[in-house]
Parts: structure tokens; sequence; C-alpha cells
């Protein structure tokens, strides 16, 4: 095993033990804004769908495929990010700080 | 130089994404959690630009224009109670694009006569299946959320022993990729493969247990957004992948829970065998009904009011009257809170958002552990558009399809009211036993209506 995938995989189990621990402080009042914004987040692949489409060596189908992605993760990361604020401005603690 | 500027916005990103979650804890930092999301979300796409092997830009801005155009009115135009909607939609284009990644990959090193094996192949493989499956299933979920596909589960002889055995020939195609150089149609068998799983995935789930499902596919997301991260040597989508993964397979275990159901039987057991034990025993027993004049003058004379509500609240749009009735009844000193059980509404917390929708204050919204002792305290339980979570013979009737499930106690309050449309049994086609008892008046009628109607005869006797 190549000492790349080691640091990965390193990052790997501390990562997952980290995101259990944050979700479950989540109050369940706001389950869903953090499922909308998790799944904004989630679309981080845009990372992985640049790098294939951009690069120079890549073939025209991956290409294709790549700018898909990103147009693709791109939906998901605009409206998940969007809904996510658009609720969370909704959650108000009392009458009178409202409109 | 460059190198070090990619690497250290993927880090600050990386931070940005735990941050965000973290601060996602508390409605109070909440906003700045979606902010530091974002914030994070530039850094790696900026980061990843700027990143020597990317040299064609033209076509990226234009994918990130139409993205934008297309994200923003869905985000704007969808009404809350469509969120579970918008979310399983939004899942499905996450997935796509992380699949999509997966067979670009797959590609690019097949053109480059060096066809990946190994390691980064096991990589691909899971994030294709993982990104193809949830990508149709997410459409799939949207369908029966939307109800363009019918929401009763759709079972057939034999249909888990078919899924199985289409999953252990994907499973198959992908060990195949991982061991060798495999010809150029397994790819695209197991691209199929996986889509067509999805599909079948979700058949045979009811519309009732979507949360979990929406759930579950989040978690999938994450999960193929890791292996990405793996297959790349990308660390910052390991671990927005891996939060992500275990936000979603938290959520679905909380509302597995709530439903005092598995995993397994929310996925593979059909809830079809509850319509016959229920649907039988819809008694002919005398229920109390109660005009709204009268439930007015019980609500006035009240010290403390929990309210229930569920789905069907929603549906009705009876949110907005239910929060005049609450300012209402404020006025006259009486205490009104709110008792939220985790599966009221269509996905984790959906019922939350309808109300803070209403402009009902947050603090007045309470979770199922922490209210149901405050019902006996209570002098009026009124439930609206709720059934099965109130209903009692989940404590005791071992026979009740819903035995087990924690219910929010109703019955231990002096009154309760309950609107409905009529006697028909919920979803689960349980007959509900609260409304039998003594202490229960049955108020017929339209949610949005009926309440209406309270507060027109509150206003009325000043």
């Amino acid at each position: 095993m190549s000492n790349e995938i080691e640091i990965s995989l390193y990052v790997l189990v501390l990562a997952v033990p980290l995101g259990l621990e944050l979700v479950r402080k989540v109050s369940p009042l706001l389950h869903t804004p953090l499922m909308s914004l998790t799944n904004a987040i989630s679309a981080i692949s845009v990372v992985g769908a640049i790098l294939v489409s951009g690069n120079g060596g890549s073939p025209q189908l991956s290409k294709i495929l790549g700018v898909i992605a990103v147009m693709f993760a791109t939906i998901n990361i605009v409206a998940g990010f969007l809904i996510t604020d658009r609720m969370l401005k909704m959650f108000k603690k009392k009458e009178t700080g409202g409109k | 130089m460059n190198d070090s500027f990619w690497q250290a916005a993927y880090i600050i990103a990386a931070l940005c994404v735990v941050l965000s979650i973290k601060w996602l804890s508390s409605p109070v930092t909440a906003r700045r959690g979606v902010f530091a999301g974002e914030f994070g979300m530039l850094l790696a796409v900026v980061g990843t630009l700027v990143r020597h092997e990317v040299v064609s830009y033209e076509w990226i801005f234009g994918a990130f224009v139409a993205g934008a155009a297309v994200g923003a009115p869905l985000a704007y135009l969808m009404p809350m109670t469509s969120v579970p909607q918008l979310t399983a939609l939004s899942h499905a284009f996450g997935a796509l694009a992380a699949a999509l990644v997966g067979s670009a990959e797959y590609y690019k090193d097949v053109a480059a006569g060096d066809p990946t094996t190994g390691f980064k192949m096991v990589a691909i493989v899971i994030e294709s299946l993982l990104g193809y499956l949830t990508t149709t299933a997410s459409v799939m979920a949207f369908g029966k959320l939307q109800e363009i596909v019918p929401t009763r589960p759709m079972t057939y002889k034999g249909q888990n022993f078919v899924n199985l055995i289409l999953f252990a020939i994907a499973g198959v195609l992908g060990v195949w990729m991982i061991a060798a150089p495999a010809p150029p149609w397994v790819f695209p068998a197991f691209t199929a493969l996986s889509l067509l799983f999805g599909v079948l995935l979700i058949l045979p789930i009811g519309g009732g247990d979507m949360p979990t499902v929406i759930a579950l596919l989040n978690s999938y997301a994450g999960a193929a957004c890791a292996a990405m991260g793996f297959a790349l040597e990308n660390r910052l989508l390991i671990i927005a992948g891996a939060v992500n993964a275990s936000s979603g397979f938290i959520l679905s275990v909380i509302m597995c829970k709530a439903m005092n159901r598995s995993f397994a039987n929310v996925l593979f057991g059909a809830f079809g065998q509850a319509q016959e034990a229920g649907a039988v025993q819809t008694s002919t027993k005398p229920v109390r009904s109660a005009s709204p004049e009268d439930a007015a003058s019980i609500l006035e004379s009240a010290r403390r009011v929990i309210v229930v509500p569920g789905y069907g609240m929603a549906v009705a749009q009876a949110q907005h009257k239910l929060r005049e009735l609450t300012d209402l009844l404020n006025k006259r000193g009486v205490q009104v809170d709110f008792a939220i059980h985790p599966v009221a509404g269509r996905m984790p917390g959906h019922m939350n958002v309808l109300l803070a929708e209403a402009d009902i204050p947050y603090d007045k919204l309470h979770e199922m552990e922490d209210i149901n002792q405050d019902f006996a305290e209570a002098d009026v339980a009124l439930v609206i558009g709720a059934n099965d979570v109130v209903n009692p013979c989940a404590r005791h009737d071992k026979t009740s399809p819903i035995y087990g499930m924690p219910i929010l106690d109703v019955d231990k309050a002096h009154t309760v009211m309950v609107i409905k449309r009529s006697m028909n049994p919920g979803f689960a086609g349980i007959d509900n036993e609260l409304y039998y008892l003594d202490k229960t008046m049955m108020l017929f009628g339209d949610a949005k209506g009926f309440v209406g109607e309270i507060v027109k005869a509150l206003s009325a006797n000043k």
C-alpha cells in the first residue's frame, strides 16, 4: 500500500467519527437545514469534476463527462446553500424579532 | 508557490466544512454555518481552478453559469412543503456529478493506455456504484414525494431475490474491473446495473418511509464523494464526504428509531402487511364531535395548550391560521407550545421548518422527549393532521403494526382535540383508539378552515 493511500485512510478514519460527533450535536430543530447543508457540501465533488474536465491530458469523452458533472454539481451547490439559508432565515426566537 | 496555494486553500476549506456543521448545532449560529460552508466551497473551487493541471476554463465557466441558472430558481421557487422533494432532486444532481467524474476518470485512464486496476479502481467502482444508484434512487424518491410516481409500495414476488441477483452481478463486474483490465463493455454494463438498482431499491418503499430514505441517500452521496477523494487522492473530498455520509447515516438511524423499525425493515419490508391488520376494526364505537365555538371556549379557558402538528396540517396549509390562533390565545394568557414528533413531516426536522415559516418562534417548538411529561399538566392537547404518532395502541397493543413506536402522550392531557377530515384511518391504515376516549373531542373538517373558524369564534367573544 502506498504512502498516499495510507494517509488518505488515516484521514477517513478520523473524519468519520468527527462527522458523527458533529452531527449528533445538531438540534433536531435544524435537521432539515442540516440535510440541505450537507447536501450542498457533498457537491464538493465539483473539485473532481473541474480537475478532470479542465485537464489537458483528458480524452474528449472524459472532458465532456467532466463538464456535465461541473454543471450538475453547481446546481446542487447553489440550490443546497440557498435553500438552507432561506430556511434558517425563518427561524426566529421572539415574535417581535420578526418582520 | 502555485502548489502551496491550492493546498492551503483545501486545508482551510476542510476546516470550513467542519465548522459549518458545528455552527449549525444551534439556531443562533446556524447562518454563520451556512456562510462557512459557502466560503469553504468557494476556496475549494478557486483552489482547484488555479491548479496547474487545469488548463481550459471556457467550458467550466459555462457549466458554472448553467448550473447556477438552474439551481437558484429551484431554491427560491420551491414552497417549504416541497423541501424534501428539492433535497431529493439535489441529491440526484450531486450524486450524478460524482458518478460522472468516476466514469470520466475511468475513461481517462483507459485512453492513457493504462486501464486502472487495484486501489484506484476500487475507489472508482465504489464511487460509480453509489453515485449512479443514488442518482436514480433520488429521482424515484423525488417522484414519490411529488406524487408523480405512485407512493404506495410496489412489490412483486421474489423482488428481494431479483434485486440481490442484480446487485451480485454488479458486484462481480466491479471486482472484475478491479482485478484485471476488463473488456470495454464491462464498465457501461456496470453503470447500467447501478442505475437500474437505484430504481429497484425505491420501488418497494412507501411514501411514509421517505424521510429515512432521503437521509440514507444523503449518506450515499457523501460516501460517493469520499470514494472520489480516494480515486483522486484528494483529502478535502474525503473529509467532506465522510462528514456528509455520517450525517445522513445518523439522521436515518434517528428516523428508524422514531418509527421503531430497523433499516432492513424500511428497505425490504414494505409496509404492506399493516393494511390488513388495521382496516378491519374501524369501529362503530361512538365519538364525540364538537363545533368550532365549543373548541374556542375550551381553549380560551385553558392555561396550557400543547399543539401536535402533523404533515396533514402542512398539506392543508393551516400553519398560518394556527399562528393566528396561537397569538390570540397568548394574548389571553394561555401558554401554547408545540410538540414535534421526529417523523412529523416528510423529512427529518421538516415540521420545524414549516412552523418557522409561519413565524412561530422556535423556542415554542419542543421535541418529543422534552415535552412528553408535560402533557399530564396540559389542559388541552390539540392534534392537527397527526395520527399514528399519537396512537396509544403503540404503547400497549402488541398486535398493532406500530407497536413500540415512540408516541406523543396526548392522551394524558385533560382534554384532547383532534382536527381531522373524517374517521378514515391514517397512512398505516390503523384505527386510532385515541378518538374514542371520553376526553377526546373530534373536530371534523379541513385543518385550515377549522382553525380559521376557531380563530373567528375567539375574536368574536372578546
